[in-house]
């Protein structure tokens, strides 16, 4: 017995190693994206020119060149060196006085790490007198990098972070580019609201971890605010893979709609096993999961499921679409963008590139209203702004969240099969980036 | 309040998969019983498993259930060659030399399938249709993996007990100095001993991968049931795992319906303790 005792033991500490010394998977990609753009060239200052003056301004920011966010940190930087070369070939930003501003993008390898970040944001700002910043790629990184840019008085645009929290503490310099988590969901459950009055019952089922119980904490009120009840909230671990028992479940809360999900894997698993289950819902939106390319893996199962996304290559923001809304239009088509970003980099850009884009294009505006490069000033700008771009809205709360992102929107995909069959993602909500009519109710 | 009708498609769904548990765990106790190994490589072969037969069905087209057959025998042959490599040596060293040799070849196979596969989800998309009675809905897919399982644990049993090799198997299992006398070659049973433990966790795998997604890190958790199966049933005895798994299966489909899901690992691990403790022997003992 004791000799048995020993045994089981060891063989459970054993197992334990082994379910935990898992390796993380290598960065598939792990090419550094050097900065194989040199940053702007230092504008070669023309001495004697009468008008205009050359002013050169430092953008700072740190890119994850190693560690695990290089994938998605080399997307955002390529967006931001797009923009930059976009600018370049203007002539730079001309302000009202004359005055014409060359861009120099000065960046370091963060190594994915906070420490890192803090330590580099100091040296931008000291060292390198960086004049405006932009964030490194992350929720937690832009966290860290806030601190920084906040204790010395610098504005800082963050892209490629969703989290609400950030623009809680009371920073003053901190702008959002992303629409945050909180408001990952409230489109899906809007869009229901307008395809169906008679839609009343939702289930939330979601995965417990910090991101996805963020977004559906904030789309359980909302939805209840907007009239529907709420009939199953229930959370599962992180790495489910048999979600039948909680299917029988939500079948016997009879809702109208589920949304929820976390990420890839388990939100792809629930979307599956709720078909071959056939659960008769109208609706069914996710998070993160129907956003990834491998999501059409599933086949008939993903036909008619809903993700957000921060932005998508077919999305319909145009300047008509601006006047309509009555906002101002203000750089380059969705179009524009989206062949140049192929031209220069031979693939079609994802989101975390057209917010790199769109965190460089903000400033651009916000400087150019401000007339001047002083951070007061620029920082009343962005406070003033509301416009249309290519990414969407923008427009930045100024009350309790300063710096919040309010104005843009999540666009919200749908699966679909085209005439010959192949699983196609296109958007349908909000209405003014719709690219293709809505299937609803499912047909399950 | 919670109607019967979903407490019993629940305990269905459960009992269906607890057949797939018992055959993942049969595999774990029947290496255990007759050499006194514990596989760590266990997950990562039943995670071989569902990419052996994802990949046949998603390169070359092979149904999956044909591809299981493939995958089955390849589990066979490739079980003898960790036998050979990494176990025979170690064989009567104590306890540890094997756990860490079979931890080895659990990194290893971890490391090369991370490399060559990423850990990116994989789905196999087949869909056998559903069988609706009531509140009940059957899966095709999931009926036809607990009948496999079944009919494998069958074919296990005739094997053990029916053909000359199975019975040395047996003899080598009680007593390996007794049946070396007896001129049973002890070292080519053992490694076919291995191999077959090794077929069984990669048919487990491979039926696995016809409902749930995977990565080549999913064969951890499976593994992890398969030591509370084995403790439940009675390491070494086949029978006791199949229960065992019936046991876990049922579990995990009928907590859910009473409590948040966080509380089935709660729950299993509660009942691994105390069975340690109450009945180190398992509920059927050892064979």
């Amino acid at each position: 017995m004791t000799r048995w005792m020993k045994t089981g033991g060891i063989l459970v500490v054993l197992a334990m190693l082994a379910a935990c010394a898992a390796p993380t998977p290598p960065a598939p990609t792990a090419t550094p994206a050097g900065p194989a753009q040199p940053a702007a060239q230092p504008s070669p200052t023309p001495a004697a020119s009468p008008t205009p003056a050359v002013k050169k301004i430092v953008l700072g920011f740190t890119a994850s060149q190693t560690g695990k966010l290089t994938k998605e940190s080399k997307e955002q930087v390529q967006g931001l060196q797009l923009w930059l070369e976009d600018l370049q070939r203007a002539g730079g930003i001309r302000l009202p006085d004359g005055t014409v501003l060359q861009v120099e993008l000065k960046f370091y390898d963060d190594e994915s790490t906070k420490e890192r970040v803090q330590q580099l944001y100091v040296k931008l700002i000291n060292e390198d007198k960086a004049d405006f910043l932009i964030s490194p790629y992350s929720s937690g990184l832009a966290d860290a990098a806030a601190v920084i840019a906040e204790q010395y008085g610098k504005i800082m645009i963050t892209t490629g972070a969703a989290s609400d929290s950030t623009y809680e503490k009371g920073y003053q310099h901190i702008f959002q580019i992303y629409t945050p988590a909180s408001r990952y969901l409230t489109g899906a459950i809007d869009f229901l609201k307008k395809m169906d009055p008679n839609a009343r019952r939702i289930a939330i089922v979601y995965e417990n971890e910090k991101f996805s119980t963020d977004v559906v904490n904030a789309a359980k009120p909302y939805a209840e605010s907007q009239g529907f009840e709420v009939v199953l909230f229930e959370g599962y671990e992180t790495g489910t893979t048999d979600f039948g028992p909680f299917i029988n479940k939500i079948m016997a809360a009879r809702p109208d709609a589920i949304i929820g999900g976390g990420h890839f894997q388990d939100g792809s698993t629930l979307a599956k096993q709720l078909f071959e289950k056939k659960v008769p819902v109208k609706m069914i939106a996710l998070l993160v999961a129907p956003a990834v390319p491998e999501f059409a893996q599933l086949g008939d199962a993903a036909v008619g499921v809903i993700g957000p996304s921060q932005w998508e290559p077919g999305a319909r923001y145009s300047p008509d679409s601006a006047k309509a809304a009555g906002l101002p239009w203000y750089g380059p088509t969705v179009d524009q963008f989206v062949s140049a970003y192929k031209a220069k980099y031979g693939y079609e850009p994802g989101y975390h590139a057209a917010g790199g884009y769109a965190a460089g294009l903000v400033l651009q505006k916000a400087i150019e209203e401000a007339g001047s490069v002083e951070t007061e000033k620029v920082k009343a700008a962005l406070e003033k702004m509301d416009l249309m771009t290519f990414y969407g809205r923008i427009r930045f709360d100024t009350g309790k969240a300063h710096g919040k992102q309010i104005g843009h929107e999540m666009v919200y995909l749908q699966w679909r099969k085209d005439a010959s069959g192949n699983l196609i993602r296109p958007i349908i909500w909000p209405e003014a980036a719709q690219a293709a009519k809505p299937i609803y109710p499912l047909s399950r | 309040m919670v109607s019967p009708g979903v407490w019993i498609a629940s305990l269905i769904d459960g009992l269906l998969l607890g057949f797939v548990y018992g055959l993942a765990a049969m595999g774990l106790t029947l290496i255990w019983g007759v050499m006194r190994v514990i596989n760590l490589a266990h997950g990562p072969i039943i995670a071989l498993g569902m990419f052996g037969v994802y990949l046949l069905f998603a390169h070359a087209g092979v149904n999956p259930y044909l591809g299981l057959l493939v995958i089955a025998l390849m589990g066979l042959l490739f079980g003898i060659l960790v036998y050979a490599i990494a176990v025979h040596r170690v064989l009567n060293a104590p306890h540890l030399s094997t756990l860490l040799a079979t931890f080895s070849v659990n990194m290893m196979i971890i490391g090369t399938g991370t490399a060559l596969f990423t850990t990116t989800p994989r789905n196999i998309d087949i869909s056998l249709g559903r069988l609706t009675i009531g509140p009940v809905v059957l899966l095709g897919t999931r009926l036809l993996a607990a009948l496999a399982a079944v009919l494998i644990t069958g074919g296990l049993y005739l094997f053990l007990y029916r053909t000359t090799l199975g019975k040395m198997v047996r003899a080598v299992a009680s007593n390996r100095a007794a049946a070396e006398l007896m001129g049973i070659p002890s070292t080519r049973v053992l490694a076919f001993s291995f191999g077959l433990g090794t077929m069984l966790a990669a048919a487990a795998g491979g039926l696995i991968a016809t409902f749930f997604p995977f990565t080549i890190l999913s064969g951890g958790t499976y593994e992890l049931k398969s030591f509370v199966i084995c403790v439940l049933g009675g390491l070494g005895n086949p029978t006791g795992a199949l229960l065992g798994g019936l046991i876990l299966g049922a579990l995990e489909g009928l907590i859910p319906i009473a409590l948040p899901v966080s509380w089935v690992p709660v729950i299993e691990f509660l009942l691994f303790v105390l069975l340690l403790l109450l009945r180190p022997q398992g509920l059927l003992g050892e064979r």
